[in-house]
């Protein structure tokens, strides 16, 4: 694939990758904050809808993926200090549970999201038509960012099974780990936004 | 001033790797080929731009139509804008000159992650076909200027959503160049290179990818948000729905003004090259220099407010913005005394890259000091959307980062292709380009000012002289560009070879073949002295490249 690989091997820098890792995260970061801001300024704007409309959210099943996601992460650190011990297996039995508890918060995800939308809230839906416009807002705020969370995890999801696949081919292995700590890292970021998400649209009434 | 290592040593261009011909190219990680393919793909787009350009000039010859409808004119300024912002002026030098040269500067074999750069490159091209492809779907060519302000961006039925998800395409190449660039700093330097032997160029590229990553994800998420508007229409910029417009105009300039200087700060590192090099001459205070360009960084995100002075905003947050906006004049300033000092008592060598410097100087000092006229709110008021800030932004990015992108070429040209270019021709374009420049770009200064507003397809009779006289000027410009680039051309083919160190420079990219070999030198380079430490000129730098 590339022109220069021995290039690239022969000087390995796992402390440059991770600070590559992090500046990246820390732009995702930002991405989320650009959204984090909107939140701000329409709860100011609108704080007596935002309290009616967070009722309307169901707080058993937030809750519920809020553990989902936590231990995922807790998994996730598992499986990198399994491979960083040589257990190989164990590694990828804990990657496989973090991608399963994954795909458990997406069907959860999509509970939520289909009673919602056949309550008829929804952009353009007949119910969300009769709200008020701070109720509007907050349930277009929701769509959107737990919409792109979800996105993220998704795209989390990918990542993992490119690190199962690395896995099982050896290339993650006890003496080279960097790429399962970079997944690593990415998955925990998912899982932290996630825990503002949870008190800003459930907790919040 | 020895050929010979040059041709002992195989340059990158014949270094034979995993692939041939264009495919060794397109798939190569070598920094060297990806600033080159960024160098090719970006003056494709800034002709076209020209192009773009020139045609509006023309519709402006004479009042209404000239060879256009106005809705082909909103269509060509907005490409215009788009093409030149997003696809050569932000990328521009740090992805071109920065990918070429910030490892050899530091001496490293390539860049920390050099897949990903590769990567950066392919998401380049891919906006830049997305842009293109979108002017041929469905509504016909965007028409709502680069700003993308809502709630036009949301009703228009022009194509909007392609251009924009080629702006973010773009945003994420941009992103991904500027953590690869600062994880390089970080990581690869050569022995002995700390931070302060660090040439400016280095440090501007340094700061610059900061910039990238603080502002960029904001300008993603927004556009993201005016492309989910658009496709399900959830309210949160539709005013109709309980949205704020406004917000959106904040989160586009949190990005989009430090953008400005994601585009001005390489430009300034270059110049901060080129002057000592050409005074011989220690750069008068490098650390202020340095420094000048974090205070740019991280000032500069926090004035994004100028922009909205007339939009609807308390009056105390318009004195801040304000007030923030003369400061973050100030290092900027410190930039332009300290080059201005080391010329003073220099053993200056006049060549086509310090005329291109000099022009620069003077282009940008008129453009950082109009933009304090917009920046201060009492006369932001009368000439906001007129002429005069179409003509302050030319100034600083043309005048600027323009100039100095055509001067890094020559400057970096020897080395980049091995060859040699007709000087004289070179003075004699950086000069019409000048004359060219200033018919067009001052002229708007004085439409400008007299009330000539910005974006509009026709004019009234007391503008008609103005009017014709930049368009004029506009061919001039045109001119020194066509003369410029076949002096270049007719170099590339035709050109004597260079010699590894034709200005006799003491910075780390001269210190090696020209064109450099495929790991950039062929001895573990070692920095003793700093890099513009020309009383050490003869110590520091090895006979075969004086």
């Amino acid at each position: 694939m590339n022109t220069n690989s021995q290039l690239v091997t022969h000087h390995r820098d796992d402390f440059g990758s991770k600070m590559g890792m992090w500046l990246f995260l820390f732009t995702e970061l930002i991405l989320f904050g650009g959204l984090f801001i909107m939140y701000m300024v329409y709860r100011v704007e609108y704080t007596e809808e935002f309290h009616l409309a967070a009722k309307e959210l169901n707080l058993a099943l937030g809750t519920l993926n809020t553990m989902i996601l936590l231990t995922s992460s807790l998994t996730m650190v598992l499986s990198i200090v399994a491979i960083q011990r040589g257990s190989k297996k164990l590694s990828v039995f804990y990657l496989l549970s973090t991608i399963g508890l994954a795909l458990a918060f997406m069907v959860i995800k999509a509970f939520e999201w289909g009673a919602k939308f056949s309550h008829g809230i929804y952009p353009g839906g007949e119910a969300l038509a009769n709200l008020s416009n701070g109720e509007v807002i907050f349930f277009g705020l929701y769509f959107v960012m737990t919409g792109l969370h979800a996105l993220h995890v998704l795209i989390g999801v990918v990542i993992l099974l490119f690190m199962l696949i690395f896995l099982l081919r050896g290339k993650i292995n006890q003496e080279n780990n960097i790429r399962l700590e970079a997944g690593g890292l990415y998955w925990h970021l998912v899982d932290l936004i996630w825990i503002f998400l949870f008190p800003l649209f459930y907790l919040l009434h | 001033m020895s050929n010979s290592v040059a041709t002992s040593v195989k340059s990158f261009y014949e270094y034979q790797g995993k692939h041939k011909g264009i495919l060794g190219w397109i798939l190569s990680t070598d920094h060297k080929r990806i600033g080159l393919l960024y160098l090719w793909s970006m003056i494709g787009f800034f002709l076209v731009g020209v192009g773009l350009g020139v045609l509006m000039r023309l519709e402006m010859l004479t009042m209404g139509p000239t060879i256009m409808q106005p809705q082909t004119y909103n269509a060509i300024f907005t490409l215009h804008g788009i093409i030149m912002i997003f696809l050569f002026i932000i990328p521009g030098l740090p992805a071109a000159f920065g990918n070429f040269f910030l490892p050899i500067m530091i001496g490293a074999e390539d860049v920390q992650f050099p897949r990903l750069n590769l990567l950066s490159w392919w998401l380049y091209i891919t906006g830049g076909i997305f842009a293109i492809v979108s002017l041929f779907l469905s509504g016909g060519p965007i028409d709502t200027g680069w700003t993308f302000y809502v709630p036009y961006s949301i009703r228009t039925s022009t194509q909007v959503i392609l251009p924009l998800l080629a702006a973010f395409i773009l945003g994420f190449s941009s992103i991904l160049t500027g953590i690869n660039f600062i994880t390089t700093v970080h990581r690869m330097r050569a022995k002995g290179m700390t931070f302060f032997k660090l040439p400016l160029f280095v440090w501007a590229l340094y700061a610059t990818g900061w910039i990238q990553i603080i502002g960029t994800p904001v300008i993603g998420i927004t556009i993201l948000l005016v492309i989910v508007e658009r496709l399900f229409g959830v309210g949160l910029f539709d005013p109709a729905l309980g949205g704020d417009p406004i917000l959106f105009q904040h989160l586009f300039w949190i990005y989009s003004h430090p953008a400005v200087y994601i585009m001005i700060l390489p430009a300034m590192g270059v110049v901060s090259e080129i002057i000592p090099t050409f005074a011989r001459k220690h750069i008068f205070g490098y650390k202020a220099i340095a420094f000048s360009s974090l205070a740019i960084a991280f000032i500069g995100t926090l004035v994004w407010g100028h922009h909205m002075f007339t939009s609807g905003m308390s009056d105390t947050a318009r004195w801040v913005y304000s007030l923030l906006t003369y400061i973050v004049a100030l290092p900027s300033a410190v930039k332009v005394f300290n080059w201005v000092a080391t010329m003073y008592k220099g053993s200056i060598r006049m060549s086509a890259p310090f005329a291109f410097v000099m022009a620069f100087i003077v282009l940008f000092s008129i453009g950082g000091l109009t933009g304090l006229i917009l920046g201060s709110v009492a006369t932001n008021i009368h000439v906001h959307d007129t002429y005069f800030v179409v003509a302050h932004f030319h100034f600083v990015m043309f005048g600027g980062t323009g100039f100095i992108f055509f001067g890094a070429l020559h400057y970096w040209f020897p080395k980049m292709f091995g060859k040699m270019y007709n000087e004289k021709i070179a003075l004699t374009a950086v000069g019409i380009l000048t004359i060219g420049f200033l018919m067009l770009y001052f002229t708007m200064f004085i439409l400008g000012y007299e009330g000539m507003p910005r974006r509009y397809y026709d004019y009234l009779p007391q503008f008609q002289n103005l009017h014709i006289f930049a368009t004029v000027g506009s061919w001039v410009l045109v001119t020194g560009l066509l003369l410029m680039f076949g002096n270049l051309f007719v170099a590339l083919k035709k050109g004597a070879p260079a010699p590894a160190n034709p200005w006799g420079s003491m910075t780390l990219e001269w210190q090696t073949s020209s064109p450099p070999p495929f790991e950039n030198f062929n001895y573990h380079p070692e920095i003793k002295y700093g890099p513009y430490d020309y009383e050490h000129y003869d110590e520091a730098v090895k006979d075969e490249y004086k």
